[in-house]
């Protein structure tokens, strides 16, 4: 997509207006000289310094849109029927083995817990994500939260200038604040390859200070008879937190060009590489949920060429965010979880493809309290029977995320048209928490 | 998209073009007076009695709930009102010019009327209506042209196609995406190749008969009327579509076999045939035709209540901003004893066979359209914020204040273009629709954050949208002084610094300074010239663009 800053270069015939970023600084004393009223609060970098098991958790779904192939992934036969080209090899877990396309993930899966048994109710994409990313079956009175949403709205963090849900690349079935408001929306970064957009001033900043102090001026004529409807709109709040994020530090953390060189190489030099990076750098700062995007899994024709793409891109990127989350000491903190949206059936189509499977597909959940190398559910090695043993439901996993990141599930919230609604349904797994 | 790309390169070019060429043209003729203008749609005098009817209805409801209105709103606002709810934009300058200079005393009517004749209104009101038809996504290429509908839909209010036509159309037509633009409705619910007739058999219900039936694909509906077994009655109307090489068929026989809508039960897994069923009322479904054409009958009925209440509601939601009922597409089922108003408006849409225009004009005619935003309790009310809060909220509810509603994304950018440009758009208003529909793929509306089809759901803003307007490149360009915008004509050309601050008020917000706004900014312009004075303007524009006012309808 082409971004928006090559517009108006041709609209505009003027040579005004040089882009300065503000200092931090400049714009507090500015504020305080002026008495502005859209104030910046101060930074408290504490909270985000912290590591080990003392730190706020952290949520970080990798989203597999499509339906990525159990078979090619953490749930391979092989040897059977149904495994067609996929072989496996093994990992440092004694016994268990991943499909040979994962030879980074090989070397990280022991960290993590294997789900091979979810189950699904929803075979369709549109449908399908909404149940995996919100914990509930689309409902066409109300739109649920994703629990990305959930987390950023139950534990926000303190001293984090920067949103606390943002979505990286991305995906044709966005998570959404839903009932809980526009501003739980996750906060887009489409290329985590371009530096963010919209985020400069374009006038210098004593300009900007008289343009804001102006500001005032207009929005006291607007309040004036309207106080209760105008305030209602949280328009000057938003004003202010969106002034706040621009002068903020952790902009930073959007830079994935500031690491080491093979840093960036151990992620990939993918958009979904850079992604994960930029989760982890945002985890620092106290970000509170991180998804990152990768779509493309739907392969109804070509299934082995076609996960085997996929798989380039995100094995080394998943491998080396659980290697890097450990080595800062922050893997503690910070819960990893991966998925989509179904698996792929065990039967290979005519066109050498794998159709939707929304029974007994893998997920990888790790980190944050979680154990390590555990394997839950089994499938059918014949791919015969539908149901996986140790079937594992959606709400009871986010229910189990939600115990470990101390976010209170059960409560109920009121919807806007009234209707009471938990914010997750699901029982805790214990035994996948350490 | 590379012709995309290149396009939205070059399309604000030509749109500034566009603009000097109108600025030039502008200076050697006058402008035409407002009484000389097109204008279509019912006599005004004709709307008197069903306008009187909206009105009694409304004092009725005010008086039984002890609310007293609020005053009235000035003409220019209830003029942003307008032009924002059908031209998408706020009113330029000129139309603003215009409009002061008519002093017919019914020049809102004579308004509503000239803005239905400008093609303007049917661009944006199609695209308004497409949302809840075949929803905001741009879908698979080959076999749905969401642009295409879009345009069909476009000339169908120009021509001011009858409503129900359109919809028999939309229900029952055969064909290909790009030969005919209405099957899109049909095409937009194929799932990896096939028809999805419980995805199809949900909008038809939701946007024909305003209610919420998808639910009862799996159950029965908690709370309202419908059963699981209507549900799949309905959607077998759409058991024997096709999608062929030669795009949408319908097919009775296949292989020597008759064509059956066949559903695996969800308990026992095993097929059944359902056969075609409707609700209620099955003395409306014809005999004949293909089952498309029956249900496109049987809901067009014009005995149907739901047919007419629920176009009525999201009319009403287009124009306030809010639906009359809420949620717009789950209204409870029609009362036996009770008719409100959106029985008032539906049967006199419907007895004028079917005319959404005279549907927009009465709306626009009754009281609440111009009831003022500001709301004051009365002298002796509790002054609580609760209570205050609570007073409110039952005011808003019953219509007795215009409510506060947050504009839509493309009614930002459609009021940033024409805020800037003084000249109306409307003559080259293709091309700046076409701006606007490239940027919507995938720009400023889609960065914004697009509504969807829920977009008469109330919101408030967002971070993203407060750093697209206040740094973004495309909200921001326009505040910039050039020779042929708005900025640089008032840094240039306004005789008093009063004069220039009134012209960027009116540009960006429709209605002139208070004083202390005046006052404030003639200190910031005092004494100032040359380029000191078009940075103070290019400032007062931003404030303007991020104001809440600019961003709220009110």
């Amino acid at each position: 997509m082409e971004p928006l800053n090559r517009i108006s270069d041709l609209n505009l015939q003027s040579a005004l207006g040089s882009t300065l970023a503000a200092s931090r600084r400049d714009v507090m004393r500015l504020a305080a000289g002026l008495g502005l009223s859209f104030l910046l609060p101060g930074l408290d970098t504490r909270a985000a310094q912290s590591r080990g098991t003392k730190r706020p958790k952290s949520l970080i779904t990798l989203w597999m849109g499509g339906g990525p192939s159990q078979l090619e992934t953490f749930d391979p036969h092989p040897g059977q029927k149904i495994s067609g080209e996929t072989t496996a090899i093994d990992t440092k877990l004694p016994g268990v083995q991943v499909a040979h396309l994962l030879p980074h993930m090989a070397e990280q899966v022991h960290e993590m817990c294997l789900i091979r048994s979810m189950v699904s109710k929803e075979g369709d994409h549109e449908r399908g994500s909404y149940l995996l990313k919100t914990g509930y079956r689309p409902d066409p009175t109300l739109v649920h939260p994703s629990i990305g949403a959930i987390v950023a709205h139950e534990t926000p963090g303190s001293g984090v200038e920067i949103p606390q849900f943002i979505s990286i690349l991305n995906a044709q079935w966005r998570s959404r604040g839903g009932f809980l408001g526009d501003d739980y929306d996750p906060f887009k970064l489409l290329d985590p390859r371009q530096t963010l957009q919209n985020m400069k001033a374009k006038v210098e900043t004593a300009r900007q200070s008289r343009r804001l102090r102006d500001l005032d001026v207009v929005e006291s004529a607007f309040r004036n008879r309207r106080r209760i409807q105008s305030d209602a709109t949280l328009h000057k709040q938003t004003v202010e937190r969106a002034l706040t994020m621009m002068t903020s530090e952790q902009l930073k953390a959007f830079q994935a060009e500031d690491e080491p060189k093979e840093v960036r190489a151990a992620y990939g030099d993918t958009p979904f590489g850079v992604g994960c990076l930029i989760a982890r750098r945002l985890v620092e700062v106290g970000v509170r949920s991180i998804e990152v995007n990768l779509d493309g899994f739907d392969t109804h024709a070509k299934n082995f060429s076609g996960q085997e793409t996929q798989a380039r891109i995100f094995d080394p990127a998943f491998a080396a965010l659980i290697h890097d989350l450990k080595q800062r000491d922050l893997f503690d903190s910070t819960v990893v979880l991966w998925m989509g949206e179904f698996g792929r059936t065990p039967t290979i189509n005519a066109v050498a493809g794998r159709d939707h499977w929304p029974t007994g597909f893998s997920a990888v959940i790790g980190g944050g309290g979680f154990r390590s190398g555990l394997v839950i559910g089994e499938t059918d090695p014949e791919g015969k029977k539908t149901d996986p043993v140790d079937p594992i439901e959606i709400h009871d996993l986010y229910a189990t995320i939600f115990k470990t990141l101390g976010v209170e599930y059960a409560k109920e919230m009121t919807t806007p048209i009234g209707r009471p609604m938990a914010l997750c349904k699901g029982k805790p797994i214990d035994r996948l928490l350490a | 998209m590379p012709i995309t790309r290149h396009l939205t390169k070059i399309l604000p070019l030509l749109v500034v073009l566009a603009v000097a060429s109108l600025v030039a043209l502008a200076a050697r003729s006058p402008l035409p007076s407002a009484e000389k203008l097109p204008e279509v749609g019912a006599d005004i005098s004709d709307l008197q009695p069903i306008v009187e009817q909206l009105n009694a209805e409304f004092a009725m409801r005010w008086k039984a709930a002890g609310i007293a209105p609020a005053g009235p709103a000035p003409d220019l606002q209830v003029l942003r009102r307008l032009s924002l709810a059908l031209h998408g934009t706020v009113p330029s300058l000129q139309e603003i010019r215009q409009f002061e200079a008519d002093s017919r005393p019914d020049r809102i009517d004579h308004w509503t009327r000239r803005m239905l004749a400008d093609v303007r209104f049917a661009d944006y009101f199609a695209e308004r209506l497409a949302r809840a038809l075949v929803g905001s996504e741009n879908g698979q290429f080959i076999i749905y042209r969401r642009g295409q509908f879009v345009d069909w839909l476009s000339e169908q209010l120009h021509k001011n196609t009858p409503y129900d036509q359109i919809v028999r159309t939309m229900i029952s037509q055969t064909g290909l995406a790009t030969g005919t633009p209405a099957v899109n409705f049909m095409t937009a619910a194929i799932n990896d190749g096939d028809i999805d007739e419980n995805k199809l058999t949900g909008k038809t219900v939701r946007a024909f008969l305003g209610q919420r039936i998808d639910c009862a694909q799996c159950h029965d509906h908690p709370f309202e009327r419908w059963k699981q077994q209507e549900f799949e009655g309905l959607a077998a109307f759409y058991g024997q579509v096709q999608h062929t090489i030669a795009g949408i068929e319908d097919k009775t026989t296949q292989d020597g076999k008759p064509v059956e809508y066949e559903v695996e039960d969800r308990k026992t897994l095993e097929k059944r045939i359902v056969p075609v069923a409707v609700p209620f009322h099955s003395e409306w479904l014809p005999k004949t035709g293909t089952r498309r054409e029956r249900l496109a009958s049987w809901i067009t009925n014009s005995a149907n209540r739901r047919f007419e209440r629920s176009i009525a509601n999201r009319v009403w939601g287009l124009l306030f901003g809010r639906a009359y009922l809420e949620p717009v597409d789950d209204m409870a089922d029609p009362a036996d004893d009770k008719r409100d108003l959106l029985d008032l408006a539906g049967e006199d849409f419907r007895v004028h066979n079917y005319d959404l225009r005279r549907l927009i004009q009465v709306m626009v005619a009754s009281q609440p359209f111009h009831l003022a935003s500001e709301f004051e309790l009365p002298a002796d009310a509790q002054r609580t914020p609760e209570a205050e809060l609570a007073a409110l909220k039952t005011a808003e509810a019953a219509w007795a204040v215009f409510p506060l509603i947050r504009l839509r994304p493309e009614q930002v950018i459609g009021s940033i273009f024409q805020s800037s440009s003084i000249q109306t758009a409307d003559q080259n208003s293709h091309l700046l629709f076409r701006t606007l529909r490239l940027l919507q793929g995938g720009q400023f509306v889609n960065e914004y954050g697009d509504l969807g089809e829920n977009e008469l759901l109330d919101r408030g803003g967002t971070i993203p949208q407060r750093l697209i307007m206040m740094n973004g490149d495309l909200a921001t360009g326009p505040t910039k002084a050039n020779p042929v915008n708005a900025v640089g004509r008032i840094a240039l050309f306004a005789s008093t610094d009063e004069k220039c601050i009134e012209t960027a008020y009116l540009c960006c917000l429709t209605r002139r300074p208070t004083a202390e706004e005046q006052a404030a900014f003639v200190a910031d312009l005092n004494g100032k010239q040359g380029s000191e004075r078009r940075d103070v303007i290019e400032d007062l524009i931003w404030i303007l663009f991020n104001s809440t006012e600019f961003s709220w309808n009110h």
